[in-house]
């Protein structure tokens, strides 16, 4: 058997998951539910599984069942192993009225890939999105905090090359943006 | 062009920056408003005629005078800045643009509230623009503007922003309260409102991002004077995020009274349809809005031109007419499909349906199940009977606005584009594989 990892945030975040905890009334903890989340998402491979939920509850006092379902009812929770760079098209109103949908099928021949899959090697998992406030620039994908905007074909290939030649993993709460954190003065 | 308030300076160097806002006038509404009563804030606001900008248009003044004021028990102003109505971008333009606007309009309003804590309720997936505010309310902080007896004011003010993770419901006001409390974002039966009782049982005000930021303005000019920009009760300026097939989508921010006409056509707006096409339809505030056919939008149906203003483009009721939203702006042109968009619509709201009312929950999947029979060449007029009475039976029978936000487009599109609905009925499977909607051209495979 694999030697089991324990489950354990590193001296950075969780040194800021107690900041965010600062941010709410005493006794309120529980509010700091979807930030913790995203950060045990960026520290802690990507995605929640039940033993990362069961620490986040641990962090916050709270039962493993509070933040399962909260974990199961926002989208941009993976509640399954994603690849390290997550592609979410906007596939809703102005975007579909622009392309998105020939975008999704350009993807997924690219990757070979259907949309919700992984590629083999693991880099790559394709989600389609609701509305991500960037109907004015449609098409677009957003990986990790980045949106990536005016897609055509071309300029979606090369975006994707890039990621997958950098390699790197990219969430939603980048790594730096832990350490770099502005340290609010209450 | 008219007056911008908001976005006038957005060339100038350093706008996102605290320095480069103050050289350009900021914060000066700050110092003056901290001079004045919390009264007397609420009093210039409720002078503006200032409405809700994130989609229902509640006179801000008024929403304010509702809150409770009982001893010893905290006050909260939380901004909905959980912009996810689809068609609408203006807030996260604005908050990654120019933050700080954003800023001084929360310590104006917390201050006029008797708040000392806010709450920025930012969309999880704008995680760059949550940063943007991080940074900028630091700033603010390193000033003087937060924290501690604010300029020597002995006013005190905590600002944070506080992330969501995807969920178009959090953008309800009761729905964003629970998120904010670190639940599901499931609203709540009202009353209690939230003035009275919101995010942990406490007098609790929820203010769009673009609201907050023309308390600023407002602030600086006087309520009086806002109030003589717009038209009737529309006053003011106000973003319109204008996207679909025109030649120039983007972050408008208009005089309320603007002709839907001229902000159509002129090149000082959206610039006219792409590609030279004709128009077919406008979604006018946000996917939730009723659709309205080209001929409806420009003229009400007495023959009048449509302004862009709320009773404007209200006029007729739902018959005729439809609202000013969010101002989302979506335009379509003569190819598109308005079945299969209301489709993509439809499939939207099914999937950000939260479950508690079974009329929205399974309403939703049900329509989208029968415009797939559409799209596929197996729906028969009885579907466009059926679809009429599910989007019925979901108007008003819900806890929020989700339920009617679903029903609307379901309705109007049946109401003014029926004959295209017995077009897919009439054509059935051969129609299925005719690329009836718009290819944009620079979609070009690679």
């Amino acid at each position: 058997m694999a030697e089991i990892k324990p489950i354990k945030f590193s001296d950075e975040a969780l040194a800021l998951s107690h900041k965010i905890m600062k941010r709410y009334p005493e006794g309120k903890q529980k509010s700091a539910i979807l930030p913790v989340l995203h950060l045990a998402q960026a520290e802690l491979g990507g995605w929640l599984s039940a033993p990362v939920m069961d620490y986040v509850a641990s962090l916050l006092s709270i039962q493993p069942v509070e933040v399962y379902e909260v974990a199961s009812f926002y989208s941009m929770y993976n509640l399954k192993p994603v690849g390290k760079c997550v592609i979410e098209v906007c596939r809703t109103g102005p975007c579909w009225l622009m392309g998105a949908e020939d975008l999704v099928k350009f993807i997924e021949k690219k990757l070979n890939i259907k949309e919700g899959q992984t590629t083999a090697d693991g880099m790559f998992t394709l989600k389609t999105v609701e509305c991500l406030a960037s109907c004015g620039t449609a098409p677009m994908m957003q990986i990790g905090e980045t949106y990536h905007e005016n897609l055509t074909f071309e300029k979606c290939s090369d975006i994707l090359d890039s990621y997958k030649a950098k390699g790197e993993n990219v969430s939603h709460w980048r790594k730096e943006r832990i350490t770099n954190h502005s340290d609010i003065k209450q | 062009m008219g007056r911008q308030l908001l976005i006038n300076d957005l060339d100038k160097e350093g706008i996102a920056t605290l320095a480069g806002y103050k050289a350009n006038g900021g914060y000066a509404a700050l110092e003056k408003a901290l001079k004045m009563k919390p009264e007397e804030v609420v009093s210039e606001v409720q002078k503006s005629g200032l409405r809700g900008r994130g989609g229902a248009g509640f006179p801000t003044g008024l929403k304010w005078s509702f809150i409770a004021k009982p001893p010893g028990v905290p006050r909260y102003l939380v901004c909905n800045a959980d912009e996810s109505e689809p068609g609408t971008f203006k807030d996260r333009y604005l908050m990654q643009r120019k933050p700080h606007i954003l800023i001084e309009g929360m310590i104006i309003s917390s201050f006029a509230l008797g708040a000392n804590t806010s709450y920025i309720y930012i969309r999880g997936e704008m995680m760059y623009q949550f940063h943007i505010l991080e940074k900028a309310i630091q700033e603010a902080y390193d000033a003087g503007y937060l924290g501690k007896n604010i300029l020597g004011t002995g006013y005190d003010l905590n600002l944070y922003v506080h992330c969501g993770a995807g969920a178009y419901i959090c953008g309800e006001e009761t729905g964003l309260i629970e998120s904010l409390e670190g639940k599901r974002g499931n609203p709540r039966i009202k009353p209690p409102f939230p003035a009275v009782k919101g995010v942990w049982q406490c007098p609790t005000v929820v203010n769009n991002v673009e609201t907050l930021a023309a308390v600023v303005p407002i602030i600086d000019m006087t309520g009086d004077e806002y109030a003589k920009i717009g038209v009737g009760k529309s006053t003011g300026t106000k973003l319109i995020s204008a996207s679909g097939h025109i030649n120039k989508p983007g972050v408008y921010e208009i005089e309320l009274g603007v002709p839907v006409e001229e902000f159509i056509y002129s090149d000082a707006y959206c610039g006219g349809i792409k590609n030279g096409k004709k128009m077919k339809a406008v979604v006018a505030g946000g996917s939730s809005v009723p659709i309205l056919p080209t001929e409806l939008i420009l003229k009400t149906a007495k023959g009048e031109p449509r302004l862009m203003s709320y009773e404007s483009l209200n006029h007729g009721g739902f018959i005729t007419g439809t609202m000013l939203g969010s101002g989302g702006f979506i335009v379509m042109d003569e190819d598109t499909s308005v079945v299969k968009n209301l489709w993509n619509f439809t499939r939207f709201y099914h999937h950000e349906s939260c479950g508690q009312c079974s009329p929205c929950r399974e309403g939703t999947g049900w329509m989208e199940k029968i415009l797939h029979k559409f799209l596929d060449g197996h729906a028969t007029v009885k579907d466009i009977d059926l679809l009429w009475d599910i989007q019925s039976k979901i108007d008003s029978r819900t806890i929020c606005p989700l339920g009617e936000a679903a029903a609307w487009p379901v309705a109007s599109t049946i109401r003014h584009f029926r004959s295209e609905f017995e077009e897919y009925i009439n054509k059935g499977e051969s129609f299925k594989d005719v690329k009836h909607y718009f290819r944009v051209n620079n979609l070009q495979p690679a």
